[in-house]
């Protein structure tokens, strides 16, 4: 190779790499978050649900549920930050079961956690996605059928009727977009405010 | 498929169609170097931005020049990027409020290949790996550059066949630097904003502690996510800010921003396309490389989703409900997010395969056999189905010559593209071009299955545990960068190995590639005659379908019959590993 070829592109190379970091890497950050902080605080910042000052959750990051008076979320796969055990929800370590199709060990968590659900609503099938690990860990929503599914459980425990706690579903669920896009679904975390609003 | 899902899936073909012609028109204006709308305020950036770096942007090169210049910008700003990470720990608590340490050598030598060759493979989490610093002006940089890098060279490609009887190419410092500055940049901003008014977060926060109502606490991990995230998809990068990617609800909260997603990914490539056949002088040139796209596109998703929307057989039995209904989306949801359940996340997988991105919504690992085969082929056939920003225009023209060539070969006449005669030389290029990846592809795969480094990182046994080290051979060749994410890459063996078929494919691909522009360029136009063969009409399409189907089935078919395909006829027989 001609050297002095190299020598002619090896400047423009090195500063042309400098001044677009400076640009594409400090600027452009720095305005989309100059403006963003302006003019959407709440979704730039996390979309943050506060009460009494104090940070209950996100309404975009799912939580784990464990109370049986709470509506549950779907099983997560997210680990310990040093991924030696599972903490569901950790949303600082977002993950994936990542297990296949034909594994064994996916039949047989899916089949447990099916057989504890059905105890609390016998003689109805599971929706799928109360058994399956999403994509994230951190799903924040469930399918309409997993919350009507649980409305036995959390109105024997509240005290309520099942047309109280379905009413209730139905009004936080959020349909397709324009009818046609996307999935209905609930989010587990308004629900849940909803439940304990109702409660007073 | 249901009825909804045809309706979901045409809206997306409808924006495409929408976005292809005003983003070809631009495209080409910015790359012939016409004025824009923007030109008032850039035009003296450019300016200063060539004397600081001793540019003379009159002066063109050739195709050796052009790739010296490209490859030289591609080293330092690997070692750039390199430097970034081994210093985390030195970087403030502005930029590293969590206070995260140096990347780990091989790590950081993996994602410096993975990011300079825009194929953004991750062998980390990015929220506890990566910091606020290093997300942007290490990772996202290489968003942009890579992406700016891919396009100039496919429009050095397409110069080479519209210039008749010439010597140079363009020049690489200026085509790279007014599609960052002219298209890339301001398209981004806004595109960056549009997310964060949908819920994509754009902060230097150190993570957030919630105290939930359950009674627990809950660390929710924070940054600037917008600014990278739009780009991610629009240069098909693919690496998320995130370890889970575009399934992340601070990366794509709702069905808004999961169609800002999937068109910002198909953009730039369909653009291209527009662009080529504006510059050759018949925008028919293009279209029908996008109608050809289009075919293969929709072939994949129909595949894919029929596969997941029917569910996993082995779970059948189980009590549970998998089928679509008015309350649930159904289907095989392991992996998948609820919002955008079966059909969102088929045709998101379909549509970062098909081009180089590799950002996924839903996880690859988890698919049936037969949704995540497809995936698997799209980027075996080389990632031409609109493909990446760049390399999908010229990874399709490559394929277009070798079509003519076989017409020719058919009937017996020199074969011309666009006026131009293909020749031994374009030939030969072409062919090294093609073979070189599935050669790369094959060869490591077998090594790691061989190798016990190779074979114990596999997450999941039986024949899925071929298809994992297959994909991710595959996609690092291919730089796609989605994985079967099951499998341990960050291991020294896979660090090297997978860093370095990155590099293969990449360049190994696009220097023959750029010596076929060279030879292309000096040619002169000869008239089209009655002999000549249109690549205008629908017998091109089907040809130049055919071709690419069966170089891609002919490389890889032994292969997939032993991983995917075996799995699926073991799996509906009932057979769990």
């Amino acid at each position: 190779m001609n050297m002095s070829i190299v020598n002619k592109s090896l400047r423009p190379a090195i500063m042309m790499v400098i001044l677009f970091s400076i640009i594409i890497g400090l600027i452009y950050p720095g305005i989309v978050t100059a403006i963003s902080q302006v003019i959407f605080p709440y979704q730039a910042n996390g979309s943050l649900h506060t009460v009494n000052g104090q940070v209950i959750g996100s309404d975009l990051i799912g939580q784990e549920w464990t109370s049986p008076r709470y509506f549950h979320g779907r099983p997560s796969a997210t680990l310990a930050n040093d991924g030696s055990k599972s903490q569901p929800y950790n949303a600082q370590n977002s993950a994936a079961s990542n297990l296949g199709p034909t594994n064994k060990t996916l039949i047989k968590t899916v089949k447990q956690r099916t057989e504890e659900l059905q105890k609390e609503n016998p003689g109805v099938a599971v929706p799928v996605d109360l058994v399956t690990s999403s994509g994230s860990g951190l799903d924040p929503d469930i399918t309409p059928a997993a919350a009507y599914f649980q409305i036995p459980r959390i109105a024997n425990e509240r005290g309520l009727t099942p047309d109280q706690v379905k009413k209730l579903v139905a009004d936080n669920t959020t349909g397709r977009f324009l009818w046609i896009f996307g999935e209905a679904h609930v989010n587990v975390l308004n629900l849940n405010i909803a439940l304990d609003a109702l409660k007073k | 498929m249901t009825l909804n899902s045809v309706a979901q899936v045409l809206a997306f073909v409808i924006l495409l169609l929408v976005v292809t012609k005003p983003m070809g028109l631009y495209l080409s204006r910015v790359f012939n170097g016409e004025r824009t709308w923007l030109s008032p305020f850039f035009v003296p950036v450019e300016r200063v931005l060539y004397r600081i770096s001793g540019v003379n942007h009159e002066e063109e090169s050739s195709w050796k020049r052009y790739v010296i210049d490209m490859l030289l910008f591609s080293l330092v700003g690997m070692l750039l990027l390199y430097i970034i990470m081994r210093t985390q720990q030195w970087q403030g608590a502005f930029f590293n409020p969590q206070g995260m340490g140096a990347v780990e050598q091989r790590l950081a030598f993996n994602t410096t290949a993975s990011f300079t060759t825009n194929t953004n493979w991750q062998n980390y989490a990015g929220e506890q790996t990566m910091t606020y610093l290093t997300q942007m002006v290490g990772l996202a940089f290489h968003n942009f550059a890579s992406a700016a890098t891919g396009i100039a060279l496919a429009v050095a490609l397409v110069r080479g066949l519209s210039r008749r009887s010439a010597q140079h190419l363009g020049n690489f410092w200026v085509d790279m630097t007014r599609c960052m500055l002219y298209i890339l940049l301001p398209i981004s901003i806004v595109g960056a904003l549009v997310l964060v008014s949908q819920g994509v977060i754009q902060n230097f926060s150190p993570y957030i502690t919630a105290h939930t109502l359950n009674g627990a606490t809950q660390i929710i991990a924070q940054g600037p996510v917008a600014s990278q995230e739009f780009i991610k998809n629009f240069g098909t990068n693919g690496g998320g800010f995130f370890n889970v990617n575009s399934a992340h609800p601070y990366e794509n909260p709702n069905i808004i921003t999961e169609y800002i997603t999937i068109v910002s990914i198909f953009a730039i490539p369909a653009g291209l396309f527009y662009m080529f056949g504006k510059m050759v002088g018949n925008t028919r040139q293009g279209w029908v490389l996008w109608i050809v796209s289009i075919i293969l596109c929709l072939i994949g998703v129909v595949v894919t989703l029929t596969a997941e929307q029917g569910g996993n057989p082995m779970l059948a039995n189980l009590g549970l409900n998998q089928q679509v209904s008015a309350t649930q989306a159904g289907g095989n949801m392991e992996g998948k997010e609820v919002r955008f359940g079966i059909t969102q996340s088929s045709l998101f997988t379909v549509v970062t395969t098909d081009a180089s991105c590799g950002a996924v919504n839903s996880f690859l690992d988890s698919y049936t056999p037969i949704g995540g085969l497809v995936p698997l082929i799209n980027i075996g056939l080389g990632e031409i189905v609109f493909g990446g920003v760049g390399s999908g225009l010229y990874g399709i023209l490559v394929f277009a010559i070798l079509s003519v060539f076989i017409a020719g070969l058919m009937v017996g006449r020199t074969p011309e593209y666009l006026g131009k005669k293909i020749e031994r030389k374009e030939i030969m290029m072409a062919a090294v071009a093609i073979l070189i990846l599935p050669a790369s592809i094959l060869l490591f795969s077998a090594l790691s299955i061989v190798l016990p480094q190779g074979s114990s990182s596999i997450a999941n046994a039986g024949p899925h545990g071929l298809t994992e080290i297959l994909y991710a051979f595959t996609s690092a060749n291919g730089n796609n960068g989605s994985a079967f994410a099951g499998l341990s890459g960050n291991t020294p063996y896979y660090n090297w190995t997978l860093g370095l078929a990155m590099i293969i494919g990449r360049f190994a691909f696009l220097i023959p590639v750029l010596a076929m522009a060279g030879s292309l360029v000096k040619k002169k136009v000869v008239p089209a005659n009655l002999g000549t063969f249109p690549t205008t009409g629908p017998l091109f399409v089907t040809l130049l379908i055919g071709v690419i189907l069966i170089v891609g089935a002919l490389t890889y078919f032994p292969a997939y019959a032993l991983g995917p395909i075996v799995e699926h006829l073991l799996m509906i027989s009932g057979k769990a590993f």
